[in-house]
């Protein structure tokens, strides 16, 4: 359906962007994600047609959109786009910014094809509205319901959420994916906060520095991350350092561990073990204890900040109600699926 | 207590604004004394070219100054070409270039013993009758002069516009299947309409306004209409009823001119976006540069170096004693009228901020409107009033002490200057408002809570606030009583010439050269507020990119 081949982009001698390949079958949504300035931005115009590739090419249904020196036009491409400030025309109601991108159809096709789409984002009766007259999250709806009109082959959305209130975000990224599902529309969005990722996405991109760090769905990321920066990107965690009793077991200030894969780890090498604050159960009775340091309450968790008799720092997530003060030391367990190292350089 | 205070600044508001609005009211009241005679010989005369040369020069301005302003405002915010920095100023120019200067410059290059067409005998051989040249003195000739100096209010509104665009409306216009030609049609200048309408009413409510242009061209209009029904027919309530007339006409522009700015708001969110400009091929960047250049040149260039030259040729017997009065005449008019003009201003500023109630907004909002009123009509509304105060406080000073005073008030510089302030109130309003928007209440409180009195507050906060916009306020009514004509012409004291009035008098007698002294050196003034003008929109470009 989308797919990208070693793809870079270059300014001039610069280059922003390189060797990202991935693809999205029909239906699937994406999401890039990683810190400003990383390319996702760059990526997401490049496959709308706004910015040219140095290298590789962009496919779309099997079409060639994009190869060095050969870009085709943002308007011949039927890709929609939601931009990041919506970018409505102001100078139309709402029924006409819908029905902008609709050509060569009768004006009662184009009354029933605006018809529908804002029965689908949800706002029936506002079609003859202002864009100043309309909230945040309407504004946002409106623009979904603009890019979807002309049946686009892939829908872009860049940082969609970024101008919204933090309580209107999670319900509105849920909304615009039941409705994406429901027409089956391939999409890929762009975003800097992993758990809008989460929400919206099948399968997640995490860039860096111009480079696609990992492509895999939201679990994988969390649970398998590829590198070091896609630990620490996604989700809390520390990393705690470690030695190799042999290629299976790895001893740490918390204990020793197996890791049930085969690696090519040997006896004596230095590792670092990823802990997440849902590894470590807090536990009365364990004999393994550590002291508060730190802790935030969550409502029904609170995120204990742990000092290891070693000096080493670990996050533990506990039920609510297991309420400790700062300085008291509360016993701990390790419990860990599996294991995820690195090797220390 | 609270209400004693109240009280002060509502008087204090309502007194000098009911004098400010005194003409207008004036001059719409003379409406009530029909003048059925005068009304039928001017039917029969001259009426209807009055209406039609006035709606035609009007809208031939409109729109001349809408071409130019829009075309060169499109290419300086959306394309990037050699030269486009220093376009976007240079294009401010012609503001500083008064019509009726333009127009005489451009008579004496073009006229039958001018330059051009002297050059073009030599050249041809042709002599008187056989060629057929331009009429320049004609009703198009005069609205060719107003478009290329009114160009510019319709140029600085529509930037701003077409800057304000995002550059994602282009993009999404672009996913959605439109090319940039269809973008620009569909999106951008739907867009920037009601900027555009907003800078061709001003321009339509200048050409309207225009004396020196139609009077020096003899082309018939209510300004001139005004000027012979007054001094020709001696009669002034019909003169006031003609005002009255224009003057309608006029609010009629400047409803369409509010109207147009409340879509603004709607229409831009006023944050600046990083756009970026397109890139123009070699050639089509020479193209971009000579179509922004041609308005410069003929609007400012070509009009200021014939003035120079026509300056050093005369200077040794132009530059003399009577010279040096002139320039002191007209400057410390200009100051004293920049100054009461400015004290107006803060005062209804300060009432406007503390009292937010419709007895206080209102009266200043409408004495604000003296603006949109043509220099003729405001003469005429301050000439009626102030010489029939004359004419009683004579009789009783002559009944009471047994002396004669005289034209006290209409005969003086206390008419100049009432009638300054009627028209460029607003003005100095504008800058002082727009400053003192600035300090936010919160501000006061702020200085209030760390310990300052509400004296200190505003020594140490307001005062220096408010500096830059008091002194730029000073500037530009200082530089507009310098330019302006028809007013000075109707209500300056006996033997009280200004350079405006004297260039305009040198230019009727055909004495063009001798005029160009004192033209250009009203326009080397008008240079100012559009140097500083001109920074400031580089200052804002600069921060944009």
């Amino acid at each position: 359906m989308l797919a990208l081949e070693q793809l870079a982009i270059a300014y001039g001698p610069h280059t922003v962007v390189r060797d990202i390949s991935l693809s999205l079958a029909q239906g699937q949504i994406g999401c890039l994600v990683g810190p400003s300035g990383c390319g996702k931005t760059t990526l997401l115009r490049a496959i709308a047609g706004f910015e040219p590739v140095s290298n590789g090419r962009i496919t779309l249904q099997q079409q060639q959109v994009s190869a060095p020196g050969d870009t085709l036009s943002p308007e011949l491409r039927h890709v929609g786009m939601v931009f990041q400030d919506f970018a409505l025309f102001p100078h139309l109601t709402v029924a006409d910014n819908i029905s902008f991108g609709l050509k060569n159809q009768s004006r009662a096709a184009r009354r029933d094809r605006v018809k529908q789409l804002l029965q689908l984002v949800g706002l029936p009766d506002l079609g003859q509205r202002y864009i100043h007259q309309l909230s945040g999250g309407q504004q946002q709806r409106v623009a979904l319901a603009r890019a979807l009109a002309p049946e686009p082959r892939v829908l872009l959305l860049d940082e969609p959420f970024s101008s919204l209130d933090a309580e209107l975000r999670e319900a509105l990224a849920r909304d615009i994916r039941s409705i994406l599902k429901k027409l089956s529309i391939t999409a890929i969005m762009v975003t800097h906060d992993q758990f809008e990722a989460f929400t919206m996405a099948d399968m997640v991109g995490v860039m860096d520095h111009g480079n696609l760090q990992q492509w895999a769905t939201p679990y994988e990321l969390y649970h398998k991350p590829a590198n070091r920066f896609v630990a620490d990107f996604i989700g809390r965690g520390v990393l705690l350092p470690g030695t190799m009793l042999d290629s299976q077991q790895v001893e740490t200030s918390l204990g020793v561990f197996n890791q049930y894969y085969v690696s090519d780890a040997r006896t004596g090498d230095k590792v670092d073990v990823l802990i997440r604050p849902d590894d470590i159960v807090h536990d009365d009775i364990s004999g393994v204890t550590a002291t508060v340091t730190d802790k935030s309450f969550r409502g029904s968790h609170i995120l204990y900040t742990l000092a290891l008799g070693t000096g080493e720092q670990v996050l533990c997530l506990a039920l609510s109600h297991h309420n400790h003060s700062i300085g008291e030391k509360i016993g701990i367990r390790l419990d860990l699926d599996h294991l995820v190292m690195f090797p220390r350089g | 207590m609270l209400k004693a205070w109240a009280d002060i600044w509502r008087w204090s508001v309502l007194v000098p604004a009911f004098v400010l609005a005194l003409p207008v009211i004036i001059v719409f009241g003379s409406l009530l004394s029909p003048q059925p005679e005068v009304w039928a010989h001017l039917r029969a005369t001259v009426l209807a070219d009055y209406v039609i040369n006035s709606v035609i020069l009007a809208f031939g301005t409109g729109f001349g100054a809408l071409l130019i302003g829009t075309g060169t405002a499109w290419l300086v915010a959306q394309y990037q070409f050699t030269g486009r920095r220093v376009m976007e100023w240079l294009l401010l120019l012609p503001l500083a270039m008064p019509a009726y200067i333009i127009a005489y410059t451009y008579t004496g290059m073009l006229d039958f013993a001018g330059p051009v067409q002297t050059t073009l005998r030599q050249w041809s051989g042709w002599s008187y009758g056989d060629y057929w040249f331009p009429e320049i003195r004609s009703l198009w000739g005069a609205v060719l002069m107003l478009a290329l100096v009114l160009y510019p209010y319709v140029y600085m509104l529509a930037r701003n516009a077409f800057r304000e665009q995002s550059s994602s409306l282009l993009e999404a216009s672009r996913t959605l299947g439109m090319t940039p030609r269809q973008h620009f049609w569909k999106v951008a200048l739907p867009l920037a309409r009601p900027a555009l309408l907003t800078g061709m009413a001003l321009a339509m409510m200048e050409a309207l306004a225009d004396y020196g242009t139609v009077q020096y061209f003899g082309v018939p209009t209510f300004t001139t209409g005004l000027f012979r029904t007054w001094f020709g027919m001696g009669n002034r309530v019909a003169a006031a009823q003609l005002a009255a007339m224009l003057t309608s006409f006029v609010l009629l522009l400047l409803f369409l001119e509010r109207w147009s700015r409340r879509k603004i708001r709607y229409f831009y969110h006023g944050q600046r976006q990083v756009n970026i400009r397109r890139r123009l091929s070699p050639w089509q960047q020479r193209s971009a540069l000579l179509i922004c250049l041609l308005p410069v040149i003929f609007g400012f260039v070509i009009p200021a170096a014939q003035l120079t030259f026509w300056a050093t040729e005369t200077w040794h017997y132009t530059l003399d004693q009577r010279f040096a009065t002139l320039v002191w005449n007209t400057f410390s008019l200009a100051a004293i009228a920049a100054v009461i003009s400015v004290l107006l201003a803060l005062l209804f500023a300060y009432a406007k901020r503390l009292r937010r109630d419709l007895l206080v907004q209102a009266p200043v909002r409408i004495a604000a409107l003296g603006y949109a009123v043509p220099g003729t009509v405001i003469a005429i509304g301050v000439m009626i009033p102030l010489a029939w105060l004359d004419t009683h406080i004579d009789l009783l000073a002559e009944e009471w002490f047994g002396i004669r005073t005289g034209l006290l008030l209409s005969g003086t510089l206390v008419a100049l200057v009432l009638a300054y302030s009627v028209r460029f109130l607003a003005v100095s309003l504008h800058s002082v408002e727009a400053g003192l928007d600035r300090i936010k209440p919160g501000m006061d409180n702020a200085a209030r809570s760390l310990g300052c009195t509400p004296v200190q507050v505003l020594g140490r906060v307001h005062v220096p606030l408010l500096r830059g916009s008091v002194l730029s306020a000073l500037l530009l009514v200082f530089v507009d009583v310098l330019k302006e004509l028809p007013a000075t012409l109707i209500l300056r004291p006996f033997n009280f010439n200004t350079l405006a009035v004297r260039a305009h008098e040198l230019a009727s007698d055909e004495r063009l050269a001798d005029a160009a002294l004192p033209a250009l050196a009203i326009v080397l003034v008008g240079l100012l507020p559009v140097i500083w003008l001109a920074r400031s929109v580089d200052q804002r470009s600069k921060g944009n990119s």
